[in-house]
């Protein structure tokens, strides 16, 4: 059967002090009572951040905070909340107490976290193939819509929803498009950037499958935008469908004049190739990506300058994710303050994300900023297929691993890199306890050896060197100093490496030594891989 | 002429074509090799001369960009070429069970070609359908899910 509810019990230890536990057992006897114990998980969590009104019991997925609670107070709640569907509104906690972790849930809009689809709207619901249905969902409304507005004022509205870059850096995207505009020039670029590589990911892909005229739509009120006549889109060669199906679109958009000269009788210009890549994960970074175009070898420029004024062919280049680009038309018909409503007041909008691993369903969602780690497993993932949640990879081999421990962390730029993670591209790789940690940082740096560009040294030598290690250490021929090496290695790459590649390689070996040191270690100490996933010998 | 040289003259004639057909400007290299690769299965070193005096480019530049990427090849592969995906997200759902299933079934080591030029075994990066992971690419076709006891059967579809 699967769990409708959820309830979480604080256990700091303040909230132990006043009979946290109590509570947690309370929960389970009543539970048993109203027969709800399959319906229904519960579980302690250590860190929900502290509060006055601890201990603090939060249900989802409505996302109610009740607190501070006693052990007196659960059969009322579990009657009335669980059994017969209505919240004990006197027993929620006061928001003015909330502080931490806990203070944004009780902000947050709308009770169900259902999917809530901006990006994917259309995707399986109309034909990618056909135009006319794509201008029957509105399609190609907002580029009218931005025609009519100046210049400026496009840019404005794209920097007041607050969008930030979906590619994983999360920069602001409306400031990307004024640095483009104020730069002079006699001609510009845009690029979609759609060499999605970062394993795990294949949200772009979706999009483009599923929506390919949102994407040059939004590409024309960029360029209208910003002022360039001319576009690329870098799809990765291996997706050949999504190819075909953007080179369609582009067909029959110049058809019917969406692409070409003096569209909609204004003085807009503007055409779009597609440019299939050959193979290299290093050509999502957008200087390897512009070199790649150029017909040479996807090694990434130094930055400055960067392409918003020395881009394609040294031209002022606009260079957007794919997802960034699908916010576009929505954000231009909706405007400003409807974006700002969905989401996070720090991140508005949404984020879709592809869930992956040891889960019982895996695919794509779209969602608000701000959901957290535990309700995406529990209410999308339909919980762990086996075993229990042990940590999950964000944003493919350049994210973060985030411990169980970190999963009522929202889901967003800000409260990820205050906690010193990263949100990275989208994909969420949900590992059960099966997975050795060592096991797992070795497969993710492996995928940096292969796809280093060797350019430069810190990232060529160390991801080899660093790969090397943990494969000594799976076969039981780990030493001690091997970690002190492998953290030294971690920063150095960050430190001194030219690009993201190189910069992002070592997240995995810091998280791993960060959050399983433990595990690591009992690899060294005792020769033994507590999960019995390493080999352990040669 | 030999038959080599036979062979050789056709090849020099179906790279004009698509050079013809793509464009020789430094921007079409990748276009052209990625063209050649679909074709020949690899770039040859004549391959390599003729690209070359069509673009009006050094060989070396040309060598250099087709060994950067994955999808070009400058060695001969075999008839049916096998990518098995080693990404995390496979990994950890039971690809390292059917990876060694693979190798086990073909005899091979990831890089090699089976003695009969029937396949070629190579790992790959993340294919972006991993939502269906484990997953093996054989030529053009998906294999999705895999278990370690679906290998000898997939691998029986090829001749």
């Amino acid at each position: 059967m699967t769990v409708r509810s959820m309830i979480l019990v604080s256990n700091d230890p303040e909230s132990r002090n006043r009979g946290s536990e109590k509570i947690f057992t309370e929960f389970q006897r009543q539970l048993t009572q109203y027969d709800l114990a399959d319906e229904v998980s519960i579980t302690l969590a250590t860190d929900l951040g502290s509060s006055y009104a601890s201990p603090l019991v939060i249900i989802y997925p409505e996302a109610v905070i009740y607190g501070p609670v006693t052990p007196e107070d659960v059969p009322h709640i579990v009657e009335e909340h669980l059994y017969k569907g209505r919240i004990v509104d006197e027993k929620r906690a006061p928001s003015h107490e909330l502080s931490g972790k806990v203070a944004w849930l009780s902000a947050r809009q709308g009770t169900l976290p259902a999917e809530n689809r901006v990006v994917l709207k259309n995707v399986g619901i109309i034909d990618p193939e056909n135009i006319e249905d794509y201008i029957a969902h509105e399609g190609y409304q907002a580029l009218g819509m931005a025609l009519e507005m100046s210049q400026d004022e496009v840019i404005d509205l794209i920097k007041a929803s607050g969008l930030q870059g979906r590619g994983g850096a999360g920069f602001p995207a409306g400031l990307k498009w004024g640095f483009v505009k104020s730069t002079i020039s006699d001609k510009k670029y845009i690029i979609c950037n759609a060499d999605e590589s970062e394993p795990g990911t294949f949200k772009d892909r979706v999009v483009l499958e599923g929506d390919p005229h949102a994407i040059i739509e939004a590409m024309l009120i960029s360029a209208y935008a910003v002022g360039a006549d001319e576009g690329y889109i870098y799809i990765r060669g291996e997706y050949q469908l999504a190819i075909e199906r953007m080179e369609a679109a582009i067909k029959q958009a110049e058809q019917y004049g969406f692409l070409g000269e003096n569209i909609f009788g204004s003085d807009l210009n503007f055409k779009i190739h597609v440019h299939a890549g050959a193979g290299a994960y290093i050509c999502g970074e957008e200087t390897a990506l512009i070199e790649s175009i150029e017909g040479k070898r996807g090694e990434p420029r130094n930055r400055p300058p960067y392409p918003t004024t020395f881009g394609l062919w040294g031209k002022p280049t606009l260079i957007n994710n794919v997802e960034t680009f699908a916010n576009i038309p929505p954000i231009v018909r909706n405007g400003a303050d409807w974006y700002r409503s969905l989401g996070t007041p720090s991140s508005p909008g949404t984020k879709v994300y592809t869930i992956l691993g040891n889960v019982n369903v895996t695919g794509l969602i779209e969602v608000p900023m701000g959901i957290t780690l535990r309700e995406v497993i529990s209410i999308y993932a339909k919980g762990m297929k086996n075993g229990s949640f042990k940590m999950a990879q964000t944003g493919g081999s350049s994210g973060s691993i985030i411990p169980a421990s970190l999963q009522d962390t929202p889901m967003d730029f800000e409260s990820y890199n205050k906690t010193g993670v990263s949100l990275g591209s989208g994909a969420l790789l949900i590992c059960n306890d099966e997975v050795c940690i060592v096991d797992l940082a070795k497969v993710l740096i492996n995928f940096f050896r292969v796809e280093s560009c060797g350019k430069c040294t810190p990232c060529r030598i160390g991801t080899k060197r660093a790969y090397d290690l943990l494969v000594g250490i799976t076969k039981g021929q780990g030493k001690l100093e091997d970690l002190d090496e492998l953290q030294n290695l971690s920063r150095e790459m960050l430190e001194l490496s030219n690009c993201g590649l190189g910069q992002t390689a070592g997240t995995p070996i810091r998280d791993m030594l960060n959050y399983f040191r433990a595990e690591v270690e009992a690899h060294i100490r005792l020769g033994v891989c507590p999960v019995g996933v390493c080999q352990m010998h040669d | 002429m030999t038959s080599d040289g036979i062979k050789e003259a056709e090849e020099v004639n179906s790279i004009r074509k698509i050079v013809a057909n793509i464009g020789s400007t430094r921007a079409d290299l990748i276009p052209v090799l990625q063209a050649i690769t679909n074709k020949f299965g690899y770039i040859s070193q004549p391959a390599i001369k003729e690209l070359s005096d069509l673009m009006n480019l050094p060989t070396k530049e040309i060598m250099s960009v087709a060994t950067f990427y994955r999808m070009l090849s400058t060695q001969p592969r075999g008839k049916h070429v096998i990518q098995f995906c080693e990404s995390a997200p496979c990994h950890v759902v039971g690809g390292r069970e059917v990876f060694i299933a693979l190798k086990d079934a073909l005899n091979l080591e990831p890089g090699q070609t089976s003695p009969d030029n029937k396949w070629t075994l190579i790992t790959t990066s993340c294919l972006g359908v991993c939502g269906i992971g484990p997953v093996i690419l054989i030529d053009t076709d998906l294999y999705g899910n895999v278990t370690p006891d679906q290998v000898k059967n997939i691998l029986s579809r090829y001749d």
